[in-house]
């Protein structure tokens, strides 16, 4: 049975946004111009495509369903209480397959002695065998090195080969739908000839699309590692109840992202709409917004945030039939931490545009609009808005990397997500123990460093890419 | 005074700047080129020689490479520019050659430069007479009183008084012409041999121009140093230069000295940038506007630059890169036409027009039209408020007073000084700033105090240009959007295609492409970029045009384009215009009545042969004898002291007492009433009153 979570809700109706707004922009040539720029940018792209393989599991990762149990009461179906998602299917292997407690990155036993029992009966302190990781070896001590080396080539060469076969087969399609275009509009163009590999020689030409295939070519490198190892292996390790830190870090895309989008939705009409309001009506709305937004950044906002949360708790706790499932509990908590951190987050940027507006209203395109009579509201969204979205933008990517740092800090301090939801922050918390033990647990923290370091970097180059690309000074004819 | 000349006409030259003994060549620069990091030339094959107290002028339109000149000799070229090729000699250093370290000890030291925009070059956080100790102790080993001392020494040549008291004050306590004297102090600290003043004037007032002028001048003459002058202003050339190069798209195109230029330009385009200089004199004909615009830098050099804009430009031209020619009088020109045999036979046809500059005076069209637009004792006063409660402890009165009367298809210029509130009023007409009080009835109908609802059905009547092309154009709407915005906001034409036709029809009105108006305003010239701004008032039919500085930021040839397209629009449309202006050359070929504004207040009024020819007010007449003329010094300069004083607090009496030669005791009680001079010409003063 498919389950739709409030935030699912959310990441679908934006991705329908997104999904309207580029066919409404791909009939406007003017508009669809800069981002002609932006797929002209080496950069631009290759951060684009890191991006969508990130939002691919957040998509994946949100399609939430029900299993269906074996047994049935009166006819009906009965369902598991547990809300699966479709990476969960897939990824089936590396979630069940779980240890006892910790264990290094491709380790074949675990990272804390036991107290075993020997064949001849004695107790002996040593490191177990961990019961998946490397357990198709028969002597780990010798075998593994040589055994991890060799799944990396073939992963490598595997990955390879379907990437090389991948893009072959996205070429040749490409290359018939030009060719059916070509037909089909028979303004007498001349069909060309070429068969596949010229156009392939052609894209190879251009500069971006070489970088993209480059990059394409080592994720699939790197997937295909990825895939051979974690097949026998914990690729990150485990954590202290054992699960695989890939599975975790992966699931924590999804709460990042959402963390990142959400927030930034509810925030934006706050900063956007009174930023540019007090900066262009002055007088007493200025004053008033003003007063708000001083008063809102004065107030330590893990403060007002816990003091939310652990209200929004309460209540939760109160009505406990509101909810089929924990799943839904959680999911309702992480969006309510989005609304909270939403309603405190927007001050700095509308000090920024405040100020902007400020500057801009003063400039004689204003005035001249002013002196046709143009309404203030029109001003405010056809000459102010456009004007300061660059700072919207860039503003926009900053806050996304610091939002999941924030849910981090929350949730260190127990008022962020639910302790079910798998985020960076309940990994990075995690690894607050673990730092201090001696032998030193580095993985989760790393793992949680690495992805979110890929993820906010291409987040921040992709925006700078857009931006460039929307700037008109910058792209002169 | 010389009732009959107009302020830029071509007359004989009768004095020359200072001369003193000039003796040997302090700068040599020879084969100059300087290029971006790609390969585009920007300073392209330059030479010129400076004697020791002698003035060169470097001469050219914005985007010629006359800044980048001057820095490729000061060796402060920005990151990705270059010097490729060439030789610069200072006496006998190879500027090139010296390693850093020793380029520091030259420049301040041996070569010094002022910028245009004294108010950003100093530092805001240093007091002014650090900022020149700062020179002084660099250049020479000195003890810190003996540095104090030359400071306010220094200070005092420059003519700021009370200098001790200045030294410690920091640069925002200054005004404009206050700080350019102190960028000329610090110039000086050093003692250089060659002073580089880039555009040393261009952003301040004629008064405080003409003031900064001389002291130029009169520093020239004591220290005897070489002084390279880089300007865009015919009129400032005339004033100090000795040499003049004209540099047109990275080459100096003609050199000679000033007289031989001012009498007989070699190159065409000399001769042009003369002829589309406004004047009374043509104001009843088109200026001689130089179609299209400087070509961008790093164009290709295989032919002559300026053939595509030239109306001698023949075959040859567009083929062969013209060489440098010397003529026997010492003037040196690029051009063919004096080295082919082709080009001497056109030569002789052309020469003989030049010179019958027609005077033929085209204001007489009197025959008034019914007023279109009457005000009556406008003020704007903007409160300054002070303390927690932001209680109004004073008003400042950027507007006091001021009545106006536009009949239909006039032109009235309203001319004076950067902060005389000329900007406010053109403003305040639109009710873009709510006046304090007075009357505008605009088309019968009263302005004031009517509801916003109310001021929209009249507000296609009277519309504005703006100064600066570059901002009043919304840089993320393409021409189309712009045009229609006030059409939509009035609901002018009907459905959108009507819009359509209309915004074509605009933009061919205005000399633009149809195709235009697919673009963005960033992919247009600051010329193209004036006329969709005129495209964008005209869409709503307007009757009234208040033109705010609508020439000022541009070049000479494109402001003449600009000109003699708001004059056509005027006799096409019957439109009236209230040109707000300080430049009084576009007044006196644009206008029909002059109104002079001091702080506030209208000192002068009548019609441009009365106000700019035979001016009764003092202030009046010190602004029109600081306007630098090309005829060298027509009239004897009256010096203003001192700045304009505040709005906030205006002196008692007479506001320009304080700065008036003629003051008298009655000047400083009471403010004057208007005396009536003739039917159109009325003043405040007592002393016309007398």
């Amino acid at each position: 049975m498919p389950v739709i979570l409030w935030t699912d809700a959310m990441i679908y109706l934006l991705l329908a946004t997104v999904v309207a707004a580029a066919l409404w922009i791909r009939k406007r040539p003017h508009l669809a111009l800069p981002w002609q720029r932006v797929a002209k940018s080496s950069v631009g792209m290759v951060s684009l495509l890191l991006l969508s393989l990130f939002v691919l599991v957040g998509l994946i990762d949100t399609m939430h369903y029900r299993v269906a149990l074996p047994e049935k009461s009166n006819g009906q179906t009965v369902y598991s209480v547990e809300v699966l998602s479709v990476f969960d299917a897939f990824a089936q292997g590396i979630k069940s397959r779980t240890e006892k407690t910790y264990s290094a990155p491709l380790a074949a036993y675990l990272y804390a002695k036991e107290s075993m029992e020997t064949l001849e009966g004695k107790i002996r302190r040593d490191y177990p065998r961990l019961r998946y990781g490397g357990a198709h070896l028969a002597d780990p001590q010798r075998e593994l090195l040589g055994d991890v080396l060799k799944r990396t080539g073939i992963g490598a060469l595997e990955g390879l080969l379907i990437g090389v076969l991948l893009i072959v087969v996205s070429n040749m399609l490409f290359h018939f739908f030009v060719k059916l275009r070509a037909v089909w509009s028979s303004t007498g163009l001349e069909i060309s000839k070429d068969n596949w590999i010229s156009t392939f020689t052609r894209a190879m030409k251009n500069k971006p699309l070489r970088a993209l295939l480059i990059t394409a070519l080592l994720i699939a490198m790197l997937l295909g590692i990825t895939v051979n190892l974690a097949a026998v292996y914990h690729v990150l390790g485990t954590d202290k109840v054992g699960q695989d830190v890939l599975y975790l870090a992966l699931k924590s895309i999804r709460t990042g992202l959402v963390i990142g989008t959400v927030t930034t939705l509810v925030m934006l009409p706050f900063a956007l709409l009174f930023g540019i309001a007090a900066g262009y009506l002055r007088g007493w709305v200025d004053d008033a917004i003003q007063y708000l937004y001083t008063v809102l950044s004065s107030i330590p906002s893990v403060l007002l945030i816990a003091a939310a949360v652990l209200m929004m708790q309460v209540y939760i706790e109160m009505h406990p039939e509101w909810f089929e499932t924990s799943a839904a509990r959680a999911d309702l908590r992480l969006l309510f931490l989005c609304l909270i951190l939403g309603v405190t987050s927007w001050t700095g940027l509308c000090r920024l545009l405040r100020g902007e507006t400020l500057k801009l209203r003063e400039l004689e395109y204003i005035q001249a609009a002013q002196a046709f009579g143009v309404s203030s509201s029109r001003i405010l969204t056809r000459h102010i808005v456009p004007n300061v979205m660059h700072i919207v933008l860039i503003a926009v990517v900053m806050d996304f990397s610091s939002l999941v740092l924030a849910e981090a800090v929350l949730s260190y301090v127990g008022v962020g997500v639910d302790p079910s939801t798998m985020s960076f922050g309940t990994l990075i918390n995690s690894a607050r123990l673990e730092m201090g033990r001696e032998p030193m647990v580095w993985w989760t923290l790393a793992a949680a460093f690495g992805f979110m370091l890929v993820l906010v970097l291409a987040a921040n180059l992709f925006a700078d890419a857009v931006r460039d690309a929307f700037d008109p000074r910058l792209n002169r004819a | 005074m010389k009732s009959d000349s107009s302020l830029n006409q071509l007359s004989s030259l009768t004095s020359s700047p200072s001369e003193i003994e000039r003796g040997e060549f302090i700068l040599n620069v020879d084969g100059l080129v300087t290029c971006l990091n790609n390969g585009a030339r920007i300073v392209d094959d330059i030479s010129f020689r400076i004697k020791q107290g002698e003035t060169f002028a470097l001469l050219g339109e914005s985007g010629c490479g006359k800044s980048m000149t001057a820095l490729s000799l000061m060796r402060l070229l920005p990151d990705g520019i270059r010097v490729a090729s060439g030789d610069i000699k200072l006496e006998e250093e190879d500027i090139l050659a010296l390693p850093e370290y020793a380029m520091r000890k030259i420049r301040g030291g041996q070569m010094a430069m002022i910028f245009q925009e004294p108010g950003l070059s100093l530092n805001p956080v240093m007091t002014v007479g650090d900022q020149i100790a700062e020179v002084l102790t660099l250049h020479q080993p000195m003890r810190s009183k003996e540095v104090h001392l030359r400071c306010i020494e220094l200070l005092e040549q420059v003519g700021i008084s009370d200098a001790p008291r200045r030294a410690s004050e920091y640069p925002f306590q200054l005004s404009g012409g206050m700080k350019q004297r102190v960028m000329i102090a610090m110039a000086m600290a050093g003692q250089p041999k060659l002073l580089i003043a880039d555009e040393p004037t261009t952003a301040l007032d004629v008064t405080i121009q003409a003031q900064v002028l001389k002291l130029l001048r009169d520093t020239q003459q004591k220290t005897g140093m070489a002084l390279l002058l880089i300007t865009h202003d015919l009129g400032v050339v005339a004033q100090m230069a000795h040499q003049v190069g004209v540099m047109y798209a990275g080459q100096i195109i003609e050199q000679a000295s000033r007289d031989q230029l001012f009498a007989r330009p070699a190159h065409p385009y000399t001769q042009k940038l003369f002829a589309a200089l406004p004047d009374a004199g043509r104001s009843g004909q088109p200026l001689a506007a130089i179609p299209g615009n400087v070509p961008p830098l790093g164009a290709p050099r295989i032919a002559c630059r300026f053939a595509p804009r030239c109306d001698k430009a023949w075959a040859l031209c567009h083929e062969q890169v013209p060489e440098w020619t010397q003529l026997e009088n010492g003037q040196g020109v690029r051009c063919h036409l004096y080295t082919s045999q082709k080009g001497s036979e056109k030569l002789n046809l052309e020469t003989s027009r030049f010179f019958d500059s027609s005077t033929a005076n085209g204001v007489g069209e009197e025959g008034k039209g019914a007023a279109l637009l009457q005000v009556e004792n406008l003020q704007v006063h903007f409160p300054i408020r002070k303390g927690i409660l932001q209680r109004t402890v004073g008003h400042v009165k950027a507007v006091d007073g001021v009545s106006i009367n536009i009949p239909e298809g006039r032109t009235l210029a309203l001319v004076g000084e950067s902060g005389c509130g000329k900007t406010t009023v053109g403003k305040a007409l639109l009710q873009l700033i709510t006046p304090t009080a007075g009357s505008v009835r605009f088309a019968g109908y009263e302005l004031m105090g009517m509801s916003a609802k109310q001021l929209r059905k009249h507000r296609a009547g009277m519309q504005m240009i703006f100064q600066d092309p570059y901002a009043s154009l919304n840089p993320k709407m393409r021409v189309a959007e712009i045009l229609q915005e006030g059409m939509d906001a009035l609901s002018i034409a009907k459905n959108s295609d009507e819009r359509q036709r209309r915004i074509d029809e605009l933009l061919e009105q205005v000399g633009l492409e149809k195709a235009s108006k697919w673009r963005y305003p960033h992919e247009f010239s600051g010329g193209q970029r004036q006329r969709i701004a005129i495209a964008r008032v005209l869409a709503v039919n307007p009757n009234l045009l208040i033109c705010d500085e609508p020439t000022s930021a541009l070049d000479v040839s494109v402001q003449a384009q600009i000109l003699n397209l708001l004059k056509s629009l005027q006799q096409q449309l019957k439109l009236s215009y209230l040109f707000i202006s300080h430049n009084l050359a576009v007044v006196e070929y644009l206008a029909h009545e002059v109104y002079v504004m001091y702080l506030g207040r209208i000192v002068e009024r009548g019609t441009v042969q009365e106000v700019l020819h035979a001016p009764r007010h003092p202030y009046t007449q010190a602004l029109l004898s600081a306007v630098p003329r090309i005829d060298g010094q027509g009239m004897k300069i009256i010096r203003l002291p001192g700045e304009t004083p505040s709005p906030s607090h205006p002196p008692q009496g007479c506001h320009f007492h304080t700065r008036c030669a003629q003051a008298m005791a009655e000047c400083r009680e009471v403010y004057p009433s208007e005396t009536i001079i003739s039917a159109t010409h009325r003043v405040h003063c007592y002393l016309a009153a007398k």
